[in-house]
């Protein structure tokens, strides 16, 4: 049976309380938005980039306690890295929680981002901890389309 | 009254008519409260599905055997067992469709290009499911016609005397529903039909969530089109009805071109057939309309009255002991209400809450619930969903009521 306290571990429910750089960046070089139609999530993702480096990032929006935490952490794991060194992080998360990805056994560099490993165990969750993801994806890819997890996990 | 009813209402032996709720989830007992997105299916008519691809399978209207006149048979009583279900006056007034979502297309689509022009108006209410929003807003974009809405108060009450008001020649419908999925709210249909054909103009009701709850007559209603789902009220997906007066459907033109439809078939000209098969092109689905029939004279034998009167016992049971849970906000506290709670809960997200009580064996909805212009309304995002049925019991709500404060525990430590 999956468990819910690995789900709602208390650094998740910490992050969701007081989400990091929950701010909005005013000039951003980059702004995206993302949605989950099925549950109305939404987030909008702000970026300074300094060639290839994140220099800051900052997001806003609403959302579930996966959502939240997920975003917030996302941005305090990518702050400071590449433009590649985030895709890496991109796929390496995007893989954990869909099961195919075991951090305790397999190789990566999620560090912190391994206590949303949990999300894996309920899969009706997955597209709440990805949907930041998908739209800092998006941001970096300077596509201004809305994303939607609808069309990205299917 | 109400405790005379109460009396004779075995909810225990109900549900020994549906296996489903024997499961368990998660290691717990199935408290099935997702009622509103579609009801759990009593034996007779699992077995009815069964029944009819064993002994009764041929296509209807087509052949001079045996079996296509024995599914011919069935599917024609079936709609007989609609027609007496929903008190029209003629059977061929019940237009079988896929559900209340293609019931509402085929209007919008049939009526509006027979009736709507650029300039004229369609109403529709605040608290409309988005199937009965977009075929609307599709209309209008492509005939330039304007949608209107009628606006709520803050308890989820259409405000009547603004829709009066809203009244004018160019209003070629009004598109209400009967109970709303998202607040259950049951709506003054009578009162806004009576208004609205004060002006001449024709209602629909989407009643995709009254038709499980309440005793529907479209001749008291006066309803000029009246939409419903087979699935919502114990029967299979994949089947609905339109209602329409004959009158109305005699005049609009076919939705969609094909066989069954048609009377006679020419390169140069194609004449229609009559009501019902005007509306019915290709083969239909047979066993959903037949074991609908079978849902119905289920429904029958419960007693619809008896169903509501339950129902609304048990939901005055849950909003007494949910509301009372420290930090809930109920959504939708109108005075006229049937089998739905949707609440908020102070720093627990709905989704969240919709996992935490999954673990518990409890099934509700969590979301928008296809009504995000009432979540707009209300400025939330998401509410949590119960919606009950008569085989619902008060020990399941006590049970949500305990998951809810596990959903607490979890977040507040």
């Amino acid at each position: 049976m999956a468990d819910l306290s690995e789900l709602y571990q208390q650094v998740i429910l910490d992050h969701n309380k007081k989400p990091r750089n929950f701010k909005v960046i005013n000039p951003a070089d980059r702004e995206q938005e993302g949605y989950n139609p099925l549950c109305g999530d939404q987030i909008t993702i702000y970026l300074k980039l300094s060639d290839d480096l994140i220099e800051d990032v900052g997001f806003q929006g609403s959302g579930c306690a996966i959502s939240k935490a997920s975003a917030s952490m996302m941005t305090t794991a990518v702050k400071g890295k590449t433009k590649e060194e985030a895709e890496l992080l991109f796929d390496e998360f995007h893989r954990m929680v869909k099961g195919e990805l075991n951090p305790e056994t397999d190789p990566h560099h999620l560090g912190r981002l391994t206590i949303l490993a949990g999300v894996r165990e309920f899969p009706a969750r997955v597209k709440c901890a990805s949907l930041s993801w998908h739209t800092l994806r998006a941001a970096l890819g300077g596509n201004n389309e809305t994303v939607s997890t609808e069309l990205t996990e299917e | 009254m109400l405790t005379v009813m109460k009396a004779n209402f075995d909810v225990q032996q109900i549900r020994k008519d549906f296996p489903i709720l024997k499961q368990e989830v998660n290691g717990r007992q199935l408290i099935y409260l997702d009622n509103a997105a579609t009801s759990q299916k009593p034996q007779v008519v699992i077995d009815a599905i069964n029944r009819y691809y064993k002994e009764q399978n041929a296509n209807v209207h087509r052949g001079v055997h045996f079996l296509s006149q024995l599914a011919t048979r069935e599917y024609d009583d079936a709609r007989v067992k609609v027609q007496r279900f929903i008190n029209a006056a003629e059977s061929h007034e019940i237009i079988f469709t896929r559900g209340t979502t293609e019931s509402i297309n085929l209007v919008a689509y049939s009526y509006g290009r027979k009736f709507v022009r650029e300039g004229d108006e369609i109403i529709i209410s605040a608290m409309e499911h988005h199937s009965n929003i977009v075929p609307w807003q599709i209309l209008c974009e492509q005939t330039g016609a304007k949608l209107r809405v009628i606006p709520i108060n803050d308890d989820g009450e259409l405000l009547i005397d603004e829709f009066a008001l809203m009244l004018n020649p160019r209003v070629k419908l009004v598109a209400v529903a009967h109970l709303s999925n998202a607040l259950g709210t049951l709506n003054p249909v009578k009162r806004i039909i009576e208004l609205a054909h004060s002006h001449d103009i024709p209602v629909l009701l989407d009643g995709a969530q009254a038709a499980p709850h309440l005793k529907i007559d479209v001749r008291d209603l006066d309803c000029d089109f009246y939409a419903f789902s087979g699935h919502k009220m114990c029967g299979p997906t994949g089947i609905g009805v339109l209602y329409g007066k004959s009158e109305l459907l005699n005049m609009m033109p076919p939705f969609m071109g094909g066989g069954d439809m048609i009377a006679s078939v020419t390169f140069e000209k194609t004449t229609y057939n009559v009501l019902p098969a005007k509306f019915e092109a290709g083969t239909p689905h047979i066993e959903g309309a037949i074991v609908l029939g079978v849902a119905i004279d289920y429904l029958n034998s419960v007693g619809l009255d008896r169903v509501a009167a339950y129902e609304h016992e048990l939901l005055g049971y849950a909003t007494e002991v949910i509301g009372a849970i420290p930090g809930i906000k109920i959504i939708g506290t109108a005075r006229e209400k049937a089998s739905v709670l949707s609440f908020t809960l102070d720093g627990i997200h709905p989704h969240d809450m919709g996992t935490i009580l999954d673990q518990e064996g409890i099934a509700i909805r969590a979301g928008h619930h296809c009504a995000q212009p009432v979540m707009k309304r209300f400025g939330i995002p998401a509410t949590a969903r119960a919606s009950f049925a008569f085989y619902n019991t008060r020990e399941e709500i006590d049970a949500l009521a305990e998951g809810i404060q596990k959903a607490v525990e979890v977040f507040n430590g």
